[in-house]
């Protein structure tokens, strides 16, 4: 199964601190560890949300919010992508990490849809009418 | 936490650490069983002692300072016990003398990567590809042999047999648990590299009902590869591997249809094709073209799968390069299935009439004679030149050969297009 791994925000994330020549080398030991054990995807850091931008909908209505936001713990600062067995896994690779912030900070584990999720709720005819919108969505 | 929460902790841990401390082991005591077993003994140590102090900083070391204790002790037991049986006690008392030294000599002699030298020698050209490809799931990928088994279509006896006898021919070969050095190293390598392959074929072949264990060994495979390329960073055929299995990952939502039936890569709605995977089997393929390997096996075939993903419909489909790459595939692997494929790349690229003498100098070829695809082909090319009553017996005559319900009907069908 594939997961995103999000490293979430702090208030030194988002003042734009970055990590010490220390964290930087656990971190890049931690990387390589992933690497070796053939589960890491992708990965990357976010700069903070003061150089985002969010698109908010309402109806027919966009409107764009510049950052930075507020709700701090609910940001994000980095992810990776996995592909592990099962949640035990990325939790026991989680918890390998380095903290990656100088404070306290959390790190968010979440699972990516697979076919197999749908396999069961959605008949062979459901499926057919989503394939198909999905279809008209992407113009093919 | 609860007791089994601890346990399942433990047991991630463990499965992370497994393959590691199996290859240490094996190196050690030169014995696939025993590292086995004394990798057990630590996880079960384990589970006595963390749920009281909490996993370990370094479990690994934790786990393999465990496992080594253990492997000494049973020596020292074994000597205790010949100390008794006064008639061989000398020789024997010398012989486990200097096997406890010996061991002890290769604790402490660091040969750089263990995991790399446990899974050439899992996939050591002595084992036939089906030992090699169970014995890989066991020890590196921790697959139980029940799982070996339903991922195979087999059952678990079989592969216990199977996994069983490997260990033995392993064991009397005397192999080293090593990585092989100079020119060994490139045909050795071809033997992991076929084995992953092997693996990964096995979990793409797999269609929709079946157990979900069959699909996940594409999974299985890919770390393997990252697990390999991640050590082997200048080995450019592995790379080819990686991109090839990439490429044909990132469709495997897209070829199946609702009603599971498989979809044909011309048929397939590209959207649904996995654009990260894409972007990684590209990079990697760039990485064995950069390493010199652009001519390898793999990457000519990841080459071939990177034109279909390049083209954003099939109309797009560079088919000139793709007939270009066959001719080059069919210099590196000579066979007559790669010509027929060929055959149809020059149809694509340069109008049916160039298929259609192509795939009449292949024609006799024995690996052909009763396989479906070819007269398919055929009848394709006839029925594009207009040839209609000519494709028409082709395509049934390719009914006839095939042994897939969903791929007969569909020839049907298009034999009945030929009116």
């Amino acid at each position: 199964m594939r997961v995103v791994v999000f490293v979430k925000a702090t208030e030194d994330s988002e003042q734009g601190i970055l990590p010490s020549t220390e964290l930087l080398e656990a971190m890049g030991k931690y990387n390589e560890e992933l690497a070796n054990a053939g589960i890491m995807l992708d990965g990357d850091g976010l700069k903070p949300t003061s150089q985002a931008k969010r698109v908010a909908f309402d109806g027919a209505s966009r409107a764009v919010i510049d950052g930075p936001f507020a709700e701090t713990r609910e940001l994000v600062a980095g992810f990776w992508l996995w592909e592990v067995k099962d949640m035990d896994e990325a939790v026991a690779w989680v918890k390998r990490c380095p903290n990656p912030m100088p404070g306290p900070s959390e790190i968010e584990i979440r699972p990516i849809y697979e076919m197999a999720d749908f396999a069961e709720n959605l008949s062979p005819a459901a499926a057919e009418i989503h394939d198909r919108t999905r279809d008209k969505l992407s113009g093919a | 936490m609860a007791t089994t929460e601890v346990h399942r902790a433990i047991e991630a841990v463990f499965r992370i650490e497994q393959a590691r401390l199996i290859a240490s082991l094996a190196r050690m005591v030169r014995d696939i069983d025993r590292a086995q077993e004394l990798a057990q003994d630590a996880l079960l140590i384990a589970l006595g002692e963390w749920p009281r102090t909490g996993i370990p900083d370094r479990p690994g070391a934790w786990l393999m300072a465990a496992a080594k204790r253990r492997a000494i002790d049973g020596l020292r037991r074994d000597k205790m016990l010949a100390r008794k049986h006064e008639v061989f006690a000398r020789e024997s008392e010398e012989a486990s003398d200097s096997a406890i030294a010996e061991i002890e000599a290769r604790m402490d002699d660091d040969v750089g990567d263990e995991l790399l030298g446990l899974v050439f020698t899992a996939c050591h050209p002595v084992l036939s590809g089906e030992a090699r490809a169970a014995l890989t799931l066991r020890l590196i990928a921790g697959l139980t042999t029940e799982e070996i088994a339903r991922a195979f279509l087999s059952n678990a006896v079989t592969i216990a047999q199977r996994i069983v006898r490997a260990k033995k021919t392993i064991a009397c070969a005397g192999l080293a648990f090593e990585v092989p050095r100079g020119a060994e190293l490139e045909a050795r390598l071809r033997s992991v590299l076929e084995v992953i392959y092997l693996i990964f074929n096995e979990g793409y072949a797999a269609t929709a009902g079946e157990d979900l264990i069959r699909p996940s060994l594409c999974a299985e495979a890919q770390r393997l590869g990252r697990m390999l390329a991640a050590r082997m960073p200048e080995a450019a055929e592995l790379f080819g591997l990686l991109g090839l299995m990439e490429i044909q990952a990132s469709r495997l939502t897209a070829r199946i249809a609702a009603d599971g039936s498989a979809i044909s890569l011309t048929g397939q709605n590209r959207a649904r094709w996995d654009q990260s995977a894409i972007r990684r089997g590209l990079a990697a393929l760039a990485r064995a073209e950069d390493l010199g390997g652009a001519d390898g096996f793999y990457a000519l075939q990841a080459a071939l799968a990177a034109c279909h993903a390049r083209a954003r419909s099939v109309g797009d489909t560079d088919w000139r390069r793709i007939a270009t790459l066959y001719d080059r595939l069919r210099a590196v692997a000579p066979s007559p299935v790669i010509d027929l494929n060929r055959a149809v790349a020059y149809s694509m690229a340069y109008g049916p009439e160039v298929g259609l003498a192509l795939v009449d100098e292949i024609a006799e070829a024995a690996a052909l004679r009763n396989y479906a695809p070819l007269p398919a082909a055929r009848g394709d090319f006839l029925f594009r030149a207009g040839r209609l009553a000519e494709a028409r017996r082709q395509f049934e005559a390719a009914a006839g050969l095939s042994q897939n319900a969903r791929e007969r009907a569909f020839l049907l069908e298009r034999a009945i297009a030929c009116g």
